[in-house]
């Protein structure tokens, strides 16, 4: 199905500096994904993948339909076991040891198409999202406390969404559920946040709105955002990795990968 | 307002039917407030399977197998309490038992005489299957279609093994001709009141307790998961212990609603756990509007009165109307009567 005589180049990670230097390589990252693969059925959706964020980097993947990265998420975030690799994060935490709802404390993730609880006000979602204690017994006696109620005005500003505080998620606009989606996941108060497709679908002023929100973000959060609208990746990155057929393709800033003959052809050439 | 009916009914029945002489036109009969009882019963068992299909989209096909297995354990308690009463006058076993030259009472009939032990086994045994089978099926994350059909096997499954002779149940005829309950005779008007007020009773808390889990955070997690269960997971909650407490929970209802309705209709047998009835159950809710409560507790009273109704004049063509009523309803009314309620109060306020 893929063409694998294509010209692949070297690794990345084998370029990397932690490969050079330090043997707990690990321990130098936030999030640290090495040799991973994952076949469906015989396809290769993950082929060699390796990525390493830095604690509170703002990381921009991109590659064509088919090139992984959702699968690359669903490894992050416990709802893929890969068949090879590893995958810590901060240093110690395999990933590969726990389930969704345990890295859900560590690394936050925005879904492609927004989801959010459309029947729940924007309030609830966000209190939903905050709970700090997700057990089922201490949800049902649960009342909502002062200081969980500013935290959540907080981020309702900081998502722009103070004024819709009483109305169904449902009723949002599209891109309103981008951002509440966000909101969500900073409730949840997670190291990382895996952003999905963020701007898909949003108007230029949504956009620009959306990359000021990202990049204010990063540096307390590591930010990897995933992403197609290049405009809008060129405007927040400073390094951005392309992935391709499942492995990462090149790595580097912006301008560097726009003039990589290799880019061009995935993105551009047949 | 569900509430409010409960009371006038627990405040007018007793009157209307003991207190007022027979003669006289505001009396009730003992069999209308006996098939009230009914109509109270099958009321919680539909908020018991609302609380799991409308609040967390789990559509079950075998909620009545709860029902029955509280009926069960009500009706053992029933059978012992006959002792050498029956026809065959043995103190010790059941009619149906010396019927099948059994001679000793099997292991888990054993305690069915104490009362205590039966409410315990009412809670214990479909709570207890409920816990197992939901910590099976969400644990694999089996979901909507393919986790109905699984409820239907399960009742079908517990069907075919409960008309089995050799099971110890009564086979085929179930267990029937109960005398009295806690030494109260089971035909008198005073203990049938009796029984009444305790389905008016448990309806009530039933509503009251669901109505709680429902408005608390725990009801939002669910609906959560109902809406977007992938969200749920990936926002730290572990969306299976959730839909198992609940399920669990729904189906201890179930088994309580199972335990007052054999004593009032004085017989279960393993037609109660016929996949039809199951069915039968989720039309109550679909037409009483799904997630809401008092819509399943009246969607059931109102589906088993047109039920009373249509068998005693029609009977063949009863399934014909259930059927109708159900497409009926889905098409025209998908928020079921309770829905039909919201949009006439909106209109009165307009």
């Amino acid at each position: 199905m893929l063409e694998t005589g294509s010209p692949v180049s070297e690794p990345a990670a084998d370029r990397h500096p932690s490969r050079l230097g330090s043997i707990d390589a690990p321990h130098n990252w936030i999030l640290y994904l090495d040799k991973i693969s994952v076949s469906f059925d015989g396809f290769r959706a993950l082929n060699n993948l390796n990525l390493y964020i830095e604690a509170g980097e703002l990381r921009c993947v991109i590659g064509p339909n088919g090139a992984g990265k959702t699968t690359m998420m669903d490894v992050i975030t416990g709802k893929t076991r890969p068949d090879e690799g590893t995958a810590f994060f901060n240093g110690d935490v395999d990933l590969l040891e726990h389930t969704e709802p345990e890295i859900a404390s560590w690394i936050g993730r925005k879904f492609q198409k927004p989801t959010v609880f459309v029947n729940h006000t924007v309030l609830e979602n966000l209190e939903l999202a905050g709970l700090p204690d997700k057990r089922v017994w201490p949800t049902l006696i649960k009342k909502t406390s002062w200081e969980e109620r500013a935290r959540i005005d907080d981020t309702l500003r900081t998502i722009g969404l103070i004024e819709h505080t009483g109305r169904p998620a449902g009723a949002l606009s599209h891109g309103q559920k981008q951002w509440l989606e966000i909101g969500m996941l900073l409730m949840q108060n997670p190291r990382v946040l895996l952003v999905d497709e963020p701007v898909a679908g949003m108007t230029k002023q949504e956009t620009e709105a959306t990359a000021e929100l990202l990049t204010s973000l990063a540096g307390e959060h590591s930010v990897v955002v995933v992403e197609h609208d290049m405009e809008f990746v060129r405007s927040i990155a400073r390094k951005v990795t392309v992935l391709h057929e499942g492995h990462v393709l090149a790595e580097g800033p912006m301008d560097t990968i726009q003039n990589d003959p290799r880019v061009i052809e995935v993105y551009l050439g047949e | 307002m569900l509430l409010a009916v409960l009371a006038l009914l627990a405040v007018t029945v007793p009157i209307a039917n003991l207190a007022i002489p027979e003669g006289s036109p505001l009396h009730m009969s003992t069999f209308m407030v006996t098939l009230l009882g009914k109509y109270l019963c099958y009321a919680l068992l539909a908020i018991a399977l609302d609380l799991v299909w409308g609040y967390v989209g789990i559509l079950s096909l075998g909620h009545g197998a709860f029902f029955a297995l509280g009926g069960y354990a009500m009706g053992m308690y029933l059978m012992r309490q006959i002792g050498a009463r029956g026809v065959y006058g043995n103190p010790e076993l059941p009619d149906f038992m010396v019927f099948l030259n059994w001679d000793a009472l099997p292991w888990y009939w054993y305690g069915f005489d104490q009362f205590w032990f039966a409410l315990l086994m009412i809670l214990l045994v479909p709570g207890l299957l409920a816990f197992v089978f939901g910590w099976l099926a969400f644990r694999s994350r089996v979901t909507g279609v393919y986790l109905s059909i699984i409820t239907q096997a399960l009742t079908y499954a517990l069907m075919l093994a409960f008309f089995r002779n050799e099971m110890g149940f009564g086979g085929n005829n179930g267990l029937t001709d109960f005398k009295d309950i806690l030494g109260f005779n089971l035909q008198s008007d005073g203990t049938r009141v009796t029984l009444f007020l305790c389905s008016v009773l448990a309806l009530a808390l039933g509503y009251l307790s669901c109505r709680y889990v429902v408005t608390s955070k725990l009801g939002r997690v669910v609906a959560a998961i109902r809406d977007a269960e992938d969200r749920v997971r990936f926002a730290g909650f572990r969306a299976e212990r959730f839909k198992l407490w609940v399920f669990t929970f729904s189906a201890l209802l179930a088994g309580i609603a199972g335990a007052l309705y054999v004593p009032q209709v004085g017989i279960i047998n393993p037609n109660e756990f016929q996949p039809l009835n199951s069915i039968e159950l989720v039309v109550w809710v679909a037409v009483g509007g799904r997630g809401t409560l008092y819509g399943a507790a009246l969607g059931a009273a109102v589906v088993n009165y047109a039920k009373s109704t249509f068998t005693a004049v029609l009977p063949e063509v009863w399934l014909f109307v259930l059927g109708a009523l159900f497409v009926l309803v889905t098409m025209a009314l998908p928020k079921g009567l309770a829905g039909l309620a919201a949009r006439f109060k909106r209109v009165q306020h307009a």
